[in-house]
């Protein structure tokens, strides 16, 4: 019979002690998670990069909703259990659910303390710990006014650097002389403090807080020496502390945490705890390398597994804070029988220094250059004795035994039992195993196989090199694939760096971002000027000189250097007065061929670029418009005839075409966006390999979307059923506009639909309405500022200097 | 030399170009980012395509047909491409523009 496992909790420990039994015995328990936080679980320790705008909320969750329902799991969001009935065996949320277990897995994690001042609890006061500290945090940013840190941690000091990347001027407190001072000496924390302060954040130290003040709201914090600091925002990041009391209540054996023996089980043998709020052999622990370590053993408990024991372990220090680069492990106090080994560079802010006891490595810090870190862990953890290099030690790895400075060379060199990810306990063996093994190519097969570089990522240059080294040649990073040779970040990065740190310009980007060259080039320029103009629509003024020549003249160029022109036929219907404008314009410009495209349209090639803007007028004149024919923008919207005609037709699908095309022309979208709506599913529209489709059906229209008919053959896929025009409009609108956000320049939809994932895109477009609108509406103004016509606009002279040629010179001398 | 004035320096767009028609074909004309003035056959190396039509970054300019991306100071193909097109003498004075056309003259007497 299946057992009935309930979890109290979701955060990262219990979503791994999962995963770890779901492997072993995938249908032994009937799981019920209750979490108190209304979401999935995510990885918290990337709550730092969110904050600042390195990454997304959507890219450090680590279980979708989609996990649970695949693993059948039952998850309550925004529960918190108020009671655990023992005798009975079940938990009741304060929702009044209740629930009954075989087995109770406690992992409430834990709640920041906040300090006992007047003051705390004024709105403005924030903690952080979770994602609604991290969302209150960016709206307080918004002001872009003061904000008070206290806590010079790790999580204070993480919270300070993302909300000066948010544009707030913030100053940290810190109770002791240095900061970070259960993590670094003295020396390194003076270093860190300096590269602190040299991003703008002021810090002061030995700093008492004895109130928060403010009417109402917070106004400032005022020190003990009388000091008051201005703030609208006071975080605080002075510790955390389990998360005990319900497991008190229910009469658990609780010290500083919930108490648990080596195999994770509290003093109810029907009840285990682990993550943050349980304490194992007097130690409570917050990074997640152990925790990791818990949700391991807990699972092998569940399943009676293998007897596994947990036994305490240094685990290093790093500060997720981009540019400042530390590491720190183990004990390095001073005391007479430890002796140490120090590196000072003081110019490149460097600081290395290694712990000794009899010859082996206790402790170290590193400052400003950490590469080294995990070769020096492995040798603490190995107890190796060093006497041997001594000498040369403190320079790293790459000064041993004549090993190359060549950092491929250096994890070349490194043991197979060699930690490589802190974070998740992985070896460089079992990673390049996995690699030959299971065939692996990529970054994203080495963290979805072994977890490596999947949690706080910081070793992710190190799985990368173990990459290259095991595959060679054959190693392709398409993960962190460059824009173009001008920069090391890729679109993703771009596009989300543009957002978070509110670049507007061409130049503001490259700047910030750091590019290699001056200017540029023609593949990254047109793919920035894209995304300014998505993403800015009413502040950025296109560039037009890093636009592709055909977007930047409104037509096609040809093989020779003319030209060729495609008026807009709304949803390919034409008429006899165009047709003959068409005519008259061609015999005038003596234009050499007429041709019908693909797209129901009429395509004029061989067109002078002296003669476009004349072209253009007389198209003008006759009411054509730009067909787009030549911009990664809303190209055609084919139709059949439909209900007005055919006797198949089931909806008036040259209507709805015409109307989509109306609506969405002018529009800048990533690559080309070709459209059908066919009137019934014989689909005479071709709607089935367009980019989006519409197939009309008796009770609606059928949204197909990510079809190709091009160096890629491949049939739509459905998105979804609507009942009305106006539905599948807005449904259509929503789906481009979150291409338009999301896509890679040139990269079409069904590549970015690969991407990004079908459920993921039906999840946001179908099933959500108000993310559907806030899309909608966002499309909507953007083209307030893309429906312009393009051609009337240089008929009437815009541009003109393209067009005609700067000089014609030297025709007298030829002609004497 | 013989200093022909086409123009001034504000014709031409930054980071663009423009053509001067002349009897032998076009010459384009470049401006870059930092004010520097280029002149160069308007013809590409690889198959002809006109590369006053290209998108201009640094001192070099990507050719709108196949991408050959051509070094405005030397004419010559950058890269893995090679080939090269003609570059002419260019005079700033001010606001205005020159470019030599003795070869040009000579060829077309």
């Amino acid at each position: 019979m299946t057992e009935k496992l309930v979890i109290i909790g979701n955060g990262m420990a219990p979503g791994r002690m999962l995963e770890h039994l779901l492997e072993a015995a995938p249908d032994r328990y009937a799981v019920t998670i209750f979490n108190a936080e209304p979401r999935v679980n995510y990885d918290r320790i990337m709550l730092s990069p969110v904050l600042s705008g390195e990454k997304a909320f959507e890219e450090i969750v680590i279980h979708g909703d989609g996990w649970y329902i695949k693993h059948g799991i039952t998850l309550y969001k925004g529960h918190r259990i108020v009671a655990i009935d023992r005798e009975a065996k079940t938990v009741t949320s304060d929702h009044g659910v209740t629930e009954s277990y075989d087995k109770l897995v406690i992992a409430t994690g834990s709640v920041p303390f906040i300090i006992p001042v007047p003051g705390k609890e004024l709105p403005g006061v924030l903690s952080y710990r979770d994602l609604d500290d991290v969302n209150a945090m960016l709206l307080a940013a918004q002001s872009r006014a003061k904000a008070v840190v206290i806590g010079g941690g790790l999580l204070g000091l993480e919270a300070a650097a993302g909300l000066k990347e948010r544009g707030m001027d913030v100053t940290v407190l810190h109770v002791m002389p240095t900061l970070m001072e259960r993590q670094l000496d003295p020396a390194a924390g003076y270093l860190l403090q300096k590269a602190v302060e040299a991003r703008g954040i002021t810090v002061v130290t030995k700093a008492n807080t004895k109130a928060i003040v403010g009417n109402g709201k917070v106004e400032g914090v005022e020190l003990m020496d009388g000091t008051l600091i201005p703030a609208t925002l006071v975080v605080m990041a002075v510790g955390i502390r389990p998360s005990t009391a319900l497991a008190k209540e229910a009469g658990l054996e609780v010290n500083r945490g919930i108490v648990v023996d080596d195999r994770m089980r509290t003093s109810d043998p029907a009840i285990m705890a682990l993550g943050e709020c349980a304490e194992v052999g007097g130690h409570v622990y917050g990074l997640v390398a152990p925790l990791y370590e818990m949700a391991r053993i807990a699972a092998a408990g569940l399943t009676d597994g293998e007897d596994k024991r947990f036994v305490h372990s240094d685990t290093p220090t790093k500060l997720k804070v981009t540019g400042i680069d530390l590491y720190s492990l183990g004990d390095f106090a001073d005391g007479e029988d430890r002796e140490e080994i120090i590196l000072r560079d003081a110019s490149a802010g460097i600081y290395k220094r290694v712990v000794l006891q009899d010859n082996r490595i206790i402790g170290t810090v590193l400052f400003g250059e950490t590469a080294d870190g995990a070769w020096f862990n492995d040798l603490k953890k190995k107890a190796t004795d060093i006497s041997e290099m001594r000498d040369t030690l403190i320079f790293g790895q790459a000064f041993q035994g004549g090993v190359s400075s060549d950092p491929l060379a250096a994890v070349a060199a490194l043991a197979d039992d060699a930690e490589i990810c802190g974070c998740n306990g992985v070896c460089k063996g079992k990673i390049t195993g996995a690699i030959t093994g299971k065939g692996l190519t990529g970054l994203d097969d080495v963290r979805a196989h072994t977890k490596a570089s999947a949690s706080c990522g910081s070793c992710t240059g190190l799985v990368e090199q173990l990459l290259k080294l095991t595959l060679g040649e054959a190693y392709n990073p398409a993960a962190v694939q460059p824009m173009c040779g001008c920069t090391s970040l890729g679109h993703d990065d771009v596009r989300r760096l543009i957002k978070a740190k509110g670049l507007k310009t061409i130049p503001a980007i490259m700047q910030e971002l750091e590019w290699k060259t001056s200017c540029g080039c023609a593949k990254c320029r047109p793919a920035l000027n894209y995304y300014l103009v998505c993403d800015w629509p009413d502040q950025y003024a296109d560039d037009y000189q890093s636009r592709f020549i055909n977007e930047r003249v409104h037509a096609n160029i040809q093989k020779d250097g003319t030209y060729s022109v495609v008026p807009r036929m709304w949803g390919g219907v034409t008429s006899a007065g165009e047709l003959r404008a068409i005519a008259d314009v061609v015999d005038k410009f003596e234009i050499p061929m007429v041709k019908v495209t693909g797209g129901q349209r009429i395509d004029m090639l061989g067109i002078r670029k002296e003669d476009l803007p004349a072209v253009w007028a007389d198209l003008g004149k006759a009411g054509f418009v730009s067909g787009h024919a030549y911009a990664k923008g809303l190209r055609t919207v084919k139709t059949c005839v439909g209900s007005d005609w055919c006797r198949f037709g089931t909806q008036d699908s040259t209507g709805l075409g015409i109307r989509i095309e109306k609506f969405m022309w002018g529009s800048w979208t990533p690559a080309k966006v070709k459209m059908a709506v066919s009137g019934c599913p014989r689909n005479c529209a071709e709607a089935t390999c367009k980019d989006v489709g519409v197939v009309c059906v008796d009770s609606g229209y059928e949204i197909h979307f990510a079809g190709a008919a091009g160096l890629d053959i491949k049939g739509t896929e459905v998105l979804g059923l609507v009942k009305t025009e106006d539905e599948a409009l807005e449904v259509i609108v929503a789906l481009v506009q979150m291409y338009r956000e999301q896509a890679r320049y040139l990269e079409r939809i069904y590549k970015w639909a690969k991407r990004v994932g079908t459920t993921e895109i039906k999840k946001q477009i179908l099933d959500d309405a108000e993310r559907r609108r806030t899309l909608f509406d966002r499309f909507v103004l953007s083209q307030k500022f893309a429906q312009v016509d393009p051609w009337s606009e240089r008929v009437s002279g815009k541009d003109k200097h393209e067009f005609r040629p700067m000089a014609s010179v030297g025709f007298a001398e030829a002609a004497e | 030399m013989n200093w022909i004035a086409i123009g001034c320096l504000s014709d031409i767009p930054l980071r663009g170009a423009r053509c001067v028609a002349t009897p032998q074909g076009k010459i384009a004309v470049f401006r870059t980012a930092d004010d520097q003035v280029f002149a160069i056959d308007d013809h590409c190396p690889h198959k002809g395509g006109p590369l006053s039509q290209g998108i201009v970054h640094g001192a070099a300019v990507t050719c709108p047909l196949h991408n050959w991306v051509i070094s405005l100071e030397t004419g010559k193909a950058l890269g893995a491409d090679e080939g090269s097109v003609r570059t002419l003498p260019v005079k700033v004075e001010g606001e205005r523009l020159f470019i030599a056309l003795e070869a040009l003259a000579s060829k077309a007497a």
